[in-house]
């Protein structure tokens, strides 16, 4: 026990002196978190409108208007021909071209139906599939004003028939994107710099040559291990707790689950991915080595974890090796208790995977750190 | 075995592969002596020390340091030996006074017993001045100097030195060996391996490595007289020349 408060003791000075590491562990993660959480939206905005109007009247300029209304919608151009508005189009200049064909409200009056020529530019596929939404939805708000125009002047008997959605959006009524990346963007911090860390931590003695010393002395492999992982647990739950006031202050997230539970979850956590990098320092000869096997597995953590892109819609292999990503667990829980405020038997089946998981990590790490080769 | 011979070694091998680095070498170091284990550059000492610390297994044949044998019981070699390797192995980034007491932690020394020894050590270094500056800050000399203290904080029986006085001025090479004739008088193994021809003089007795094997071993007197030199340099060369 004493064996490893001296290299706690050691690890913390060691951290503290390096004035070219302080940075990266405590500014940066506050920066990124800043700067991803007001970049990394999907909410499709300013999209570039323009539109070529055959029609001309009363009719078609209330329809565009519409659009102007709309806070999505940035409309820039009346065009006078196709030709030069899919030129604009292939230079970048617009994203959807509205065609309003010639006598449009005159067949609408007349024949109570129309046809609207939409081009979206697709090659982003999900914002044009959101814009698509968008506009069906400002056209069938049209529509429905439309119609009750043209009842009223056909002076017909037959009442619209509609049914319509109202959907409700729990646990993030405002849509809020922030509401839903803050938690996945601290779980993105706290584990990239806890597995950087750690994983580059041994590998560095090994370069320097200070861990042939320690090697040599008849320190316990496991005292070790607790000693120079401790250290980067304990920076793992500051970030935690740094970027949690950040959410609240700065993004004003709600916490609704409770602080003790996320720290619970955290706790094991973190030891699974300091696992994850005493395992990589062991099989890795210089820092070069580990940070790049450390960039691979965080890449693959992070984009199969759903923080950018749901799980769900990913193909059938690819789910089940999801499986076996601590990122997912985590990014799950932190949203789950902090929007959903979900408690402990919510949470307890991955809480218990990933205990297993922290168990089987540790295991290999401390079985991979060989004193004598 | 007898309580005199610290270290027994026989038939030691190791291979990498292939590779033979060390092949089948037996020699015996009793307790107090100051051993040299000359060689030239990968004839194989460093190998041979590893597998004698217990940082390398080694493939084949029977040692025994400490009263411990290599094979089963590296860890408790460990408590009973110091080794300074030969690259500085010291942290740069702490004090010198953080090193001695992470260092005496490690080996489980108590917290009194570790200022008392730092006190000490700090004296004798002569590093009084520089006691809470930066290891990385000291001259190679003053590190190799402190590394050696380090090593033999923990009063072990033995002290393993790989080439401990490779870039050091003349001056720190000559108050080295003072330290070293200081350790042996208290009863410490020292089993040193170093390049320096003149250092082999100051030894009771080397070995001479070529090529993985122990080509000759004995006292430098009688090294010489066996290969009709006057100095170790001309043994060496005799030996390393084939």
């Amino acid at each position: 026990m004493k064996t490893i408060l001296y290299i706690i003791q050691k690890e913390f000075k060691q951290i503290f002196r390096n004035k070219g590491m302080l940075p990266i562990i405590f500014v940066l993660p506050i920066l990124q978190l800043v700067i991803l959480s007001n970049a990394a939206t999907f909410e499709v905005k300013n999209i570039k409108f323009g539109y070529i109007d055959h029609d001309r009247t009363s009719t078609s300029r209330a329809l565009v208007e519409k659009f102007n209304a709309s806070t999505y919608f940035n409309v820039l151009k009346n065009y006078p021909s196709e030709t030069l508005a899919s030129s604009d189009m292939l230079k970048g200049n617009v994203d959807i071209i509205l065609q309003i064909p010639q006598h449009f409200e005159r067949d609408l009056q007349k024949e109570k139906s129309n046809t609207l020529g939409i081009t979206i530019n697709a090659i982003d596929g999900a914002a044009a599939g959101v814009e698509n939404v968008y506009i069906s939805q400002i056209i069938k708000n049209f529509n429905k004003n439309i119609k009750t125009d043209l009842v009223q002047v056909s002076d017909t008997q037959i009442q619209p028939i509609s049914i319509e959605t109202i959907p409700l959006f729990w646990y993030n009524e405002t849509l809020n994107y922030k509401t839903y990346m803050v938690p996945g963007i601290l779980v993105l911090l706290v584990t990239m710099i806890t597995l950087f860390l750690s994983g580059m931590n041994i590998v560095r003695e090994k370069e320097i040559g200070t861990l042939e010393q320690i090697n040599v002395t008849p320190i316990k492999k496991s005292q070790f291990i607790i000693g120079k992982l401790f250290p980067f647990w304990v920076i793992g739950m500051g970030l935690l707790s740094v970027g949690l006031i950040l959410a609240r202050l700065i993004f004003n997230i709600p916490i609704i689950g409770s602080l003790p539970l996320m720290y619970l979850y955290t706790s094991v956590y973190l030891l699974v991915i300091l696992g994850i990098g005493l395992f990589i320092s062991n099989f890795t000869d210089t820092q070069q080595q580990a940070m790049f096997i450390s960039w691979f597995f965080v890449v693959i953590f992070i984009l199969m974890s759903g923080l950018f892109t749901p799980i769900e819609s990913m193909p059938k292999w690819a789910q089940m090796v999801t499986e076996f990503n601590p990122v997912k667990y985590f990014v799950e829980v932190m949203r789950m208790v902090m929007l959903k405020g979900s408690g402990f038997s919510d949470i307890l089946t991955r809480l218990l995977k990933t205990v297993v998981y922290a168990f089987i990590m540790n295991g290999l790490a401390v079985w991979s750190y060989k004193k004598t080769n | 075995m007898s309580d005199n011979k610290v270290i027994q070694v026989e038939k030691l091998t190791k291979m990498f592969g292939n590779f033979t680095a060390v092949n089948a070498i037996s020699f015996e170091v009793e307790k107090g002596e100051i051993f040299g284990f000359l060689g030239a550059n990968g004839a194989g000492k460093t190998t041979a020390m590893k597998m004698l610390i217990g940082i390398s297994n080694p493939t084949s044949g029977k040692a025994n340091v400490a009263g411990f044998d290599v094979f089963t019981r590296a860890e408790d070699i460990k408590k009973n030996i110091g080794y300074m390797s030969q690259k500085f192995a010291l942290y740069d980034d702490l004090t010198v006074k953080e090193n001695i007491t992470f260092f005496g932690g490690i080996y489980g020394l108590s917290r009194t017993k570790i200022k008392e020894k730092s006190a000490v050590l700090v004296e004798e270094l002569g590093l009084e001045a520089v006691a809470n500056k930066l290891v990385g800050a000291l001259p190679l000399g003053w590190k190799q100097k402190l590394s050696f203290s380090v090593a033999l904080l923990h009063n072990p029986k033995i002290v393993f030195l790989d080439e401990p006085t490779g870039g050091v001025d003349p001056i720190t090479r000559r108050q080295f060996w003072e330290m070293i004739y200081k350790a042996a008088n208290h009863g410490t193994t020292v089993f040193v391996t170093t390049h320096y021809m003149d250092e082999a003089e100051y030894c009771d007795r080397v070995s001479i490595m070529v090529n993985g094997k122990i080509e000759a071993l004995g006292t430098p007197r009688k090294l010489k007289e066996q290969f009709k030199v006057d100095n170790m340099n001309d043994v060496f060369l005799k030996l390393a020349r084939g």
